[in-house]
């Protein structure tokens, strides 16, 4: 089996010297692909003949001198939730099953026109719902660090494509820590930028006004080339910010001088993490505060409701984005039987959702509904409001927050599989990014036992460039993100 | 006391056009009572007077001109449906089915 993909600036560097082709690296993706997947499970749908037809006209642009972006002819990999043209997209959801996108989200359109070669669709929790990788209709991912361990989630598809060196780079969603977590869980980086700095045209919605497009990747440096390919304005999507994206990579400068950290003050630190977590956690911060970077405490008290105020949101916003899924315009019908389109709609939601997507359907048709919607929905969006409150008031103090991304490293498969709220408050410290909106980043600072340690960095709203500088400064004072999974 | 009951869970099953089995309905009461149970610690966060965050950007509606552009073809826009005619969905009968329903 070939070694697995270097970085993207690593492969991009040596396809502009000539020491290999975009062929060859597709070619090295799917043999992996091939070697590794049936264990791991990352990928839902491959795409091999028309990845290798956009590698050969990424030579050939090469050839003539031609390179639209560093991410030419570089392999990556979507999160089935992120829709191309021609391509399948099921969510994991027995609901799609069938269904071919006529048409690209924009982050792929960004992606296609700056030569990025997309090789497939990675697993995910069924509407990206879930924290595991488990609520798959098409079985769970495994962790490539242990094959008995989730991958975390949702992204866990495109976390554990990266982790095993399938690719150099993939895409997921990040709804409540959809990409942070399975990133730390399988020790890579994943970032969600600023609500709104990137398109959401084509993501298929979970919870609009949370869901954020982001990249995986091995190194901070990498984020920055792929996030310069995929954020700014998009006339399909007015959640889109108007700010023209900035040169991330030209702010990674590796200097974190005069940057005061925020960590977290006991009190608000209501948890759980495990002492290997505090651990890594906290030689990290040691790490920057070394290169130079302040380091002092903020408050934060009302996230410890995040969980709480999140599932309410998140529930509500879901059971309205899910309702188009009707069995009429496509998707999964349930045969015809007795009633009319009512009793259609039911039984072809009943068989199409999965067991957690029905949940959350329900909870969020709860909290809305007459007689409830001040109790839970509104009181949820009002606590919400003490929480960015929070974080403006803790950045006026600091630049960024560090705290873990996960409370422990990953879990067995099944584990929380029987207890769904057990499952959410593994989410305690990624959710309220994004009831905020702000940018965070997860890199790897270690390992727990042999399993990957997430720290995470948490910025002001539009300075991802920011949070991409301290985890780049960090990666290259330290090793931890060269680590790889034991084979 | 119960956060939720059976009959209420059954009519928000019907208001999600979610048909529930028996077993399912009373395993999805229990799931969303534990929930319910956990959320309730929000009614100690005093939010007199607070605004509510529906959206964490401006939500003023932005324009633009309205210029004819490039929509879904009609064959296309239909071409995922499990059942069409035409250009057209097809579906069950619909008039007359709220009564029923």
């Amino acid at each position: 089996m070939s070694e697995p993909l270097e970085t993207v600036g690593e492969l991009a560097a040596r396809l502009a010297a000539g020491a290999t082709s975009a062929r060859a690296l597709v070619e090295r993706s799917f043999e992996r692909l091939d070697a590794l997947d049936p264990a791991l499970h990352a990928f839902l749908f491959t795409r091999r003949e028309a990845a290798l037809a956009e590698a050969d006209a990424s030579d050939a642009r090469r050839a003539r001198g031609e390179r639209r972006s560093p991410l030419d002819g570089i392999p990556v990999a979507l999160k089935d939730n992120i829709v191309q043209a021609g391509e399948p997209a099921s969510c994991a959801s027995r609901i799609l099953a069938g269904y071919v996108s006529p048409f690209d989200a924009t982050v792929v359109a960004r992606l296609r026109a700056a030569g990025a070669v997309i090789v497939g669709r990675t697993n995910l929790d069924e509407f990206a719902m879930g924290s595991s990788t488990e609520n798959s209709c098409a079985g769970p991912t495994r962790n490539p660090w242990d094959p008995s361990r989730s991958p975390g989630g949702s992204s866990g598809g495109s976390a554990a494509a990266v982790a095993a060196g399938i690719v150099p780079a993939a895409f997921g969603s990040d709804t409540g820590g959809s990409i942070r977590q399975p990133a730390a869980l399988c020790g890579v980086v994943g970032m969600k930028p600023t609500y709104g700095r990137v398109s959401r045209f084509g993501l298929i919605a979970f919870a609009s006004s949370l869901d954020q497009i982001g990249p995986f990747a091995r190194t901070a440096a990498d984020c920055a080339l792929l996030l310069e390919a995929i954020a700014g304005h998009d006339p399909h999507d007015s959640t889109s910010l108007p700010e023209p994206a900035p040169d991330f990579s030209r702010a990674l400068t590796g200097d974190v001088s005069g940057l005061t950290l925020g960590v977290l003050r006991e009190a608000d630190d209501q948890s759980g993490m495990t002492p290997g977590v505090h651990a890594r956690v906290s030689e990290a911060v040691a790490e920057l505060e070394r290169a130079g970077a302040k380091v002092r405490e903020v408050s934060l008290p009302h996230t410890r409701f995040g969980i709480a105020a999140y599932y309410l949101i998140a529930t509500a916003e879901a059971s309205s984005n899910l309702a188009r899924y009707d069995g009429v315009r496509y998707g999964r019908r349930a045969a015809d039987g007795a009633g009319g389109i009512t009793a259609l709609y039911e039984r072809t939601r009943a068989e199409g959702f999965g067991a957690e997507v029905k949940r959350r359907i329900l909870l969020g048709t709860y909290v809305l509904s007459a007689g409830y919607y001040d109790a839970y929905y509104r009181k949820a969006q009002q606590v919400r409001t003490l929480l960015r409150r929070d974080f403006d008031a803790a950045f006026e103090a600091c630049d960024a927050i560090v705290l873990p991304t996960t409370p422990e490293a990953a879990f067995r498969l099944g584990e929380k599989s029987s207890d769904p709220l057990a499952l959410y408050l593994a989410d305690v410290f990624t959710v309220s990014a994004n009831l905020a909106g702000l940018p965070g980043v997860s890199i790897p600072c270690g390992l727990d036992a042999g399993l990957p340690v997430g720290f995470q960095i948490l910025g002001r709203p539009l300075e991802d460039a920011t949070v991409l500088r301290i985890a780049d400064a960090y990666q290259r004072r330290t090793e931890h993100h060269l680590a790889r999974p034991p084979r | 006391m119960s956060r939720i009951s059976r009959a209420e869970v059954e009519r928000i099953a019907h208001l999600a056009r979610l048909r529930l089995e028996p077993a399912e309905a009373d395993e999805a009461r229990r799931r969303l009572e534990a929930i319910l149970d956990y959320v309730a610690q929000l009614e100690a966060v005093d939010t007199r007077g607070v605004q509510a965050t529906t959206s964490v950007i401006p939500l003023a509606t932005p324009t633009r001109d309205d210029v004819p552009g490039e929509l879904l073809a009609p064959e296309v826009a239909v071409a995922n449906a499990p059942s069409a005619r035409g250009s057209a969905f097809t579906v069950p009968r619909v008039l007359d089915d709220e009564a029923e329903g």
